[in-house]
């Protein structure tokens, strides 16, 4: 397909090997925060690609991964009144909540639907007028604004019994925090999809204020090699700045229509990231105007969710403080058919991304 | 989830289009983009054409990487 196989031309990928190999100078580690990247990087072989002078460590841009535990069990809860109908990403389905996931719930009899967006999820609402349906809005500035649409046709075209269940979050805070926990990176690996909708500006604080490098990244390996080649050049001169690599899909604007609906139905709050604990403005809940569509105003619930199995060490790995092989129950007790975390859960996850991969290694 | 996937819009009514990828065939919202048109490649991010991918940049990033083989077969 056009834009995807020049990208996996196997003669340029050696040749930008052979490239970074004649660039490095010291050692290097870089971070990439997105979750797809962690994904294409693993599954592209791209660490064995690279010299052993440069270190890829993964961050919290899964948005599977950083859901916390409460969010899983709010869900669960809501999916257990009558009437009530909870609209899912699929990979939200097996996440561990406190004592249960919504898979297992699903199997039990609860109405659990899998859909690949809100509008489907409204289209269930149009269907289903005698039941309350609920949609779980995840996911960073990519997805976001796809809920902000929805939101907005639903209040346009007067459906009552659509709601939200909100845990979408933003990418730079989280960014920031990794930077403030003295995580040891030369630059990072910019998301190219969150790029794509707020546009490569919003992380110029990043050389600004830390002198950390950027570059905002696309999905294919030639993408990601001329990245790191980037970033190794930007380290070498020292003039850490925001480039973009990515640029058939980023701007330094982004998509301003996108940015629009998410400023018109979201405003900024705190939210909890697994690992994290609260980073302060680093999530979307609905303005004032749509709270009609917060089924946490519709339907306070009260839940206490139990702390995560204290053995998994997600919370350090999404903090790029860790790496799977670092825990004990890697492959082991935890494994994608039956995870532990969160990370074990998601295609984007690290530790399934390692699983996948590198486990033969 | 959290992939976006470049995919060809094949068929637009009004703010719904159909686009494939990969030889499927998807529903996209075109609400965020603009002038849309059949033969356009998109980005499909949940549900939703998040951004049209641009023809000219993807050119001249290929041509970048025409120049690195060059330079290395040198
Ligand atoms: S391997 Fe499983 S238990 Fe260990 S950190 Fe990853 S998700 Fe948690």
């Amino acid at each position: 397909m056009k834009y995807i196989d020049e990208y996996r031309n196997k003669d340029l990928i050696i040749k930008l090997t052979a490239l970074i190999n004649t660039s490095v100078r010291r050692d290097y580690t870089f971070m990439e925060v997105c979750g797809g990247h962690t994904a294409a990087i693993h599954r592209f072989g791209i660490p064995f690609l690279l010299p052993d002078s440069i270190k890829l460590i993964s961050g919290p841009g899964c948005p599977v991964c950083v859901t916390g535990t409460d969010f899983i069990d709010k869900s669960i809860a809501y999916s257990k009144i009558k009437e009530v109908i909870i609209c899912t990403f699929g990979d939200l389905l097996r996440v561990p909540g406190s004592t249960s996931s919504l898979e297992k719930e699903k199997t039990e009899g609860a109405d659990i639907r899998i859909v690949f967006s809100g509008l489907e999820a409204l289209e269930i609402a149009r269907f289903n007028s005698e039941k309350k349906v609920i949609f779980l809005g995840i996911g960073f500035e990519t997805t976001a604004p796809g809920t902000a649409v929805t939101i907005k046709l639903a209040k346009k075209d007067i459906i009552k019994n659509f709601f939200l269940l909100c845990a979408h979050k933003i990418m730079p805070p989280a960014m920031e925090a990794i930077i403030k926990e003295g995580v040891n990176i030369d630059g990072f690996i910019c998301p190219g999809h969150v790029a794509s909708i707020t546009g490569s500006a919003i992380f110029d604080f990043i050389p600004r204020k830390y002198n950390l490098s950027c570059v905002v990244t696309g999905f294919e390996p030639a993408d990601i090699l001329q990245s790191i080649l980037m970033l190794v050049r930007q380290v070498n001169h020292d003039v850490p700045k925001v480039e973009i690599q990515y640029s058939r899909a980023v701007t330094r604007n982004g998509n301003i229509i996108a940015q629009k609906n998410l400023s018109q139905i979201f405003e900024h709050c705190d939210e909890i990231w697994r690992g994290f604990g609260i980073i302060p403005g680093s999530g979307l809940k609905l303005r004032k105007e749509y709270e009609e569509f917060n089924i946490e105003k519709i339907i306070p619930l009260h839940i206490k969710s139990k702390v995560e199995d204290v053995l998994c060490i997600c919370g350090d790995i999404l903090r790029g403080l860790k790496t799977p092989e670092d825990c004990a129950l890697f492959a082991k007790k935890c494994v994608p058919e039956d995870p532990t975390g969160a990370c074990m859960v998601s295609n984007e996850g690290a530790c399934n991304t390692w699983y996948k991969y590198r486990i033969d290694e | 989830m959290c992939l976006s996937i470049p995919a060809r819009i094949v068929s637009i009514d009004g703010c719904m289009a159909e686009v494939s990828a990969g030889g499927a065939i998807f529903k996209a919202g075109l609400h965020m983009i603009e002038n849309a048109e059949v033969g356009d490649y998109i980005l499909l991010h949940a549900g939703f054409a998040i951004k049209k991918i641009s023809e000219k940049e993807a050119e001249e990033t290929l041509r970048l990487f025409e120049e690195i083989n060059d330079s290395l077969n040198e």
